[in-house]
């Protein structure tokens, strides 16, 4: 795709307004990118300090630093914070800062929204964090709050999570609203469907997932109100209600939940390879309806986080064939990859060692996705520290990685300045090694027997998990180093061009670096 | 890290159980098999891949290769690595359903042993027998909190272990009586959930008399970590002589209902009863944690209504984390409240009342 680039009116002033105001009001959506992407980033560094914590208790087995009580806690905050303020949020961030420049259009196409879907998050968060001083102390029932040690056996604090849960939702939904109608009504003229950029397509399917499954978990918890506080029994055995229900509402929320997580890493490290091998990207259409695909497969999946609940056989069979298949459309997007960057013309700039090492480590974790499909092994391993390496590997070096790549390969645009190569190399290396080291022997811990959410731990699995801690804080304090890097760019730096990297398309090239604060007022004309 | 192994000397290096357990039953040898079957196969998945990426990352570098190549699709190769892949996963998925047809079989076994999960503790109840007990973490508190070395089996030790026999078809029903709790015994390849209002069941036949450890899989509560569970396989008459005794106990505990109790052998019956049933919520010092479990030192209740805390203990609190304890017996459950009125010095600022089993007997009474 190729553009004209825009006459740029310059005849009256739409700066920014000055001072806090601008932050509070604004409806720009490169603003309320950025804003998205610090709180992101500032969530990210309270759950990683909450993981601090948990790998610390388990360095050693033993009770050394907290109590059981409080370590329930911190997996329960840890999970939350990471899911619902660091990923999610992140990604919304960068959809608010790309998807416009990235279709032609001159803003998102409900700014008012954006901003109000933007300002609840920190009151969502406020919320969920103050439990922690409560009486009773925080959450303590894990992320996934099975009914009923969330309901009955809950500490009080728990309508007050309901509470952010609520406004988490809300906000989450607004913001997928808002970048479905963007996608559909404002992309500049000969932007068809099938020219979109990746990244603005994972998101339009990721906007579709928040729009269905966001209500569903809103459901849930307002069940679980209606038991606490009402005395309704949905989930309560003793009143003829089922717990086991809340656990399939959960999951059908849970799942497409799961890949809200991934698609737009997707399209992001689509973009990354496809620059850096300066080569056309391998079967554009095909990725397209691989996301569309597993999309549409995350809904008819969700039991499998299920599969010891003791559901009748045909169940069983149904969800484990229809989870395999989801490694068809998986594989065939991980194919795409390599075959883009076959007989390219690579070079490994910081955004592409995130990309590459996303592409192995994201399908290490696929693979030991494909593991836990098969019932009668997941029955040995549901519940350890396999499912846990599994997940980690596929949020931490999926996820959070190509959100990295994305910060690295974008920050030119944004901020006018490049970063510091040497510095996001070290950065680059030292969360690969310390990824690698806090979560593979996670896998040997699992399979050895150790199950997840345990404060302390039988001798066997004292070594890994020793290895596991060191490895956790190696990855925790190098992302300082990120937020050093992240803070000297912004402040100042070699300029950047417009075009930013030699490889690079689409129309969020075209414009100036950094992005003048209104783009594409006028449509961008493509050939 | 090696000064950190000479502080703790227990610790045993074992670094080489990293893998599954291939365990002692068909099943888990099944499973197994598997388990390592996917595990090569993603193995020669991942290296595949990886191989032609590291490949063009070396190859294809700006350096070596100015000029990329054009090609952006190529329809056969697409085809080829949809289908493909899928002929994988059905070979993978075929043999995965047989084995859980088998696990599925849910026929009654020769011995049927209720499983109930508690916070934190595991009931057994043999069905054929009506031999009923719990089984409690063993391991001493001093040895979680670093005071003294831990033992070998640190983490992994009941009270009571679970007795089966050998070659029997043993089935479990599982079940729950407060939260979701998960069985879970590696050697056998059983995972089930506990969950209250549920009965699930699992079986096993085991051919290798010994001891098996496994845990609690699913969080249940601040002790999720601590209500192992430890199943012992002993030769058939070793396991009818073990249910004989069980029989004799259960007899003389029933004897005892009738006996005159003085507080002295009540408070010490009941501070046992206390600390293996209530001292995971109550606390040492009947202070509790404020905001989610009360405290029973000073508590109104411990202190002057009898009648109440009777009550408490047989119907539990509706709507709190205080579940019935009409399971433990007229003698422990007197022995309990009395220690809890007398305790922390709760006799001396309440009316100090103690409470007999006859009046738990009493209690039982059908009301009209």
């Amino acid at each position: 795709m190729s553009a004209v680039i825009e006459n740029h009116h310059d005849d009256h002033h739409h700066g920014p307004a000055k001072g806090i105001t601008r932050w509070l009001y604004t409806t720009n959506h490169k603003d309320i990118g950025t804003l998205y992407l610090w709180f992101s980033f500032a969530m990210f560094l309270i759950g990683g300090a909450m993981a601090m914590v948990i790998r610390a208790e388990l360095f050693q087995p033993g009770m050394q630093i907290v109590e059981p009580e409080f370590y329930n806690q911190m997996i329960t905050l840890h999970g939350l914070i990471m899911i619902f303020g660091g990923v999610m949020p992140a990604f919304v961030g960068l959809a608010n800062w790309l998807v416009p420049m990235m279709i032609g259009a001159p803003d998102m196409a409900l700014p008012r929204m954006n901003n109000l879907s933007f300002w609840i998050l920190p009151f969502a968060f406020f919320v969920l964090l103050s439990s922690l001083f409560m009486e009773g102390g925080a959450p303590n029932f894990g992320w996934t709050f099975y009914a009923p040690l969330s309901t009955t056996y809950a500490p009080p604090s728990v309508t007050f999570f309901i509470f952010s849960v609520h406004i988490m939702g809300a906000s989450s939904i607004m913001g997928a609203i808002n970048v479905v109608v963007t996608i559909m009504n404002m992309r500049a003229p000969g932007v068809s469907l099938m020219k979109m950029p990746l990244f603005v397509w994972s998101w339009l399917i990721t906007a579709y997932l928040l729009i269905a499954v966001m209500p569903v978990l809103a459901g849930a918890v307002t069940m679980m109100l209606m038991d606490i506080h009402f005395g309704t029994s949905f989930f309560n055995a003793a009143g003829g209600g089922d717990p086991v229900l809340f656990q399939h509402i959960f999951w059908f929320f849970g799942h497409p939940e799961v890949y809200i997580m991934i698609l737009p890493a997707f399209g992001i490290v689509s973009h990354i390879i496809e620059t850096f091998s300066r080569k056309q990207l391998f079967g554009y259409s095909s990725m397209v309806w691989a996301m569309l695909s597993i999309a549409i497969l995350s809904f008819v999946v969700w039991a499998h986080h299920m599969f010891t609940v003791g559901m009748p056989l045909a169940a069983e069979i149904f969800f484990m064939w229809a989870t395999m298949l989801i490694a068809v459309p998986t594989g065939v997007k991980v194919f795409n990859w390599v075959a883009t960057m076959f007989r390219g013309s690579i070079t490994f700039e910081t955004p592409m060692l995130f990309a590459v090492a996303f592409v192995v480590l994201f399908t290490i974790g696929g693979l030991s996705g494909l593991m836990l499909a098969i019932v009668p092994a997941d029955f040995q391993y549901h519940d350890t520290y396999f499912v846990v390496a599994h997940f980690h590997y596929v949020l931490v070096p999926g996820a959070i990685f190509s959100i990295m790549a994305a910060v690295y390969y974008w920050i030119p645009k944004w901020c006018g300045n490049m970063y510091d190569e040497r510095l996001g190399k070290l950065h680059f290396w030292l969360s690969f090694v310390g990824v690698n080291v806090t979560f593979f022997p996670q896998h040997f811990i699992g399979l050895a027997g150790m199950p997840r959410r345990y404060p302390d731990y039988a001798l066997q699995f004292a070594d890994w998990n020793m290895v596991s801690s060191v490895g956790a804080f190696l990855f925790g304090f190098s992302q300082l180093l990120f937020l050093f890097i992240v803070i000297k760019t912004v402040m100042g730096g070699k300029k950047a061009t417009g075009q930013v990297w030699e490889g690079a398309k689409g129309l969020e090239w075209t414009v100036a670096s950094p992005a003048p604060y209104h783009t594409f007022t006028t449509p961008p004309k493509i050939d | 890290m090696s000064f950190l192994m000479l502080m703790a000397p227990s610790i045993k290096a074992d670094w080489f159980a990293l893998n599954m357990t291939r365990g002692v039953t068909d099943v888990s040898n099944e499973v197994f098999e598997l388990h390592m079957l996917i595990f090569w196969i993603c193995v020669a998945i991942g290296v595949a891949v990886f191989s032609v990426m590291f490949y063009s990352m070396w190859a294809h570098t700006k350096k070596k290769n100015p000029e990329p190549a054009k090609f952006h699709e190529n329809h056969k190769l697409e085809i080829a690595w949809t289908i493909i892949p899928f002929l994988i996963l059905i070979a993978m998925a075929v043999p995965a359903s047989k084995t859980l047809v088998k696990i599925y079989d849910d026929e009654a076994g020769d011995i049927n042993i209720q499983v109930t999960g508690y916070q934190w503790k595991w009931q057994y109840r043999y069905l054929e027998d009506n031999v009923s007990f719990f089984s409690n973490l063993s391991t001493d508190l001093d040895e979680i909190y670093n005071m003294v070395p831990k033992g070998e089996n640190y983490l992994q030790e009941v009270d009571e272990m679970v007795v089966i026999p050998v070659g029997k078809k043993v089935r479990f029903l599982i079940t729950a009586n407060d939260v979701i709790h998960s069985w879970w015994m590696p050697a056998f390849a059983i995972k089930q959930d506990a969950i209250p209002g549920f009965v699930n069941t699992a079986w096993t036949v085991v051919d290798k008399p010994g001891i098996y450890r496994g845990k609690c899989t699913e969080l249940c509560g601040k002790n999720h970590g601590f209500m192992p569970i430890v199943v012992k396989v002993v030769e058939q008459e070793e396991y009818d002589q073990w249910v004989n005794d069980k029989k004799q106990a259960a007899m003389r505990l029933a004897e005892l209902t009738t006996k005159e109790w003085s507080t002295a052998e009540l408070m010490e019956r009941g501070e046992t009863v206390y600390d293996v049933n209530c001292v995971a919520c109550h606390q040492t010092e009947g202070q509790g944690i404020a905001g989610i479990f009360p405290a029973l030192a000073g508590s109104e209740i411990a202190l002057y209504e009898k009648d109440r805390h009777i009550e408490i203990l047989m119907e539990g609190v509706s709507g709190a984390a205080m579940n019935s304890f009409d399971y433990l017996s007229e003698v422990e459950l007197a022995a309990v409240i009395t220690y809890t009125r007398q305790a922390w010095g709760n006799a001396e600022s309440g009316d100090g009342e103690i409470v007999i089993p006859k009046d738990i007997v009493d209690y039982k009474e059908p009301k009209i």
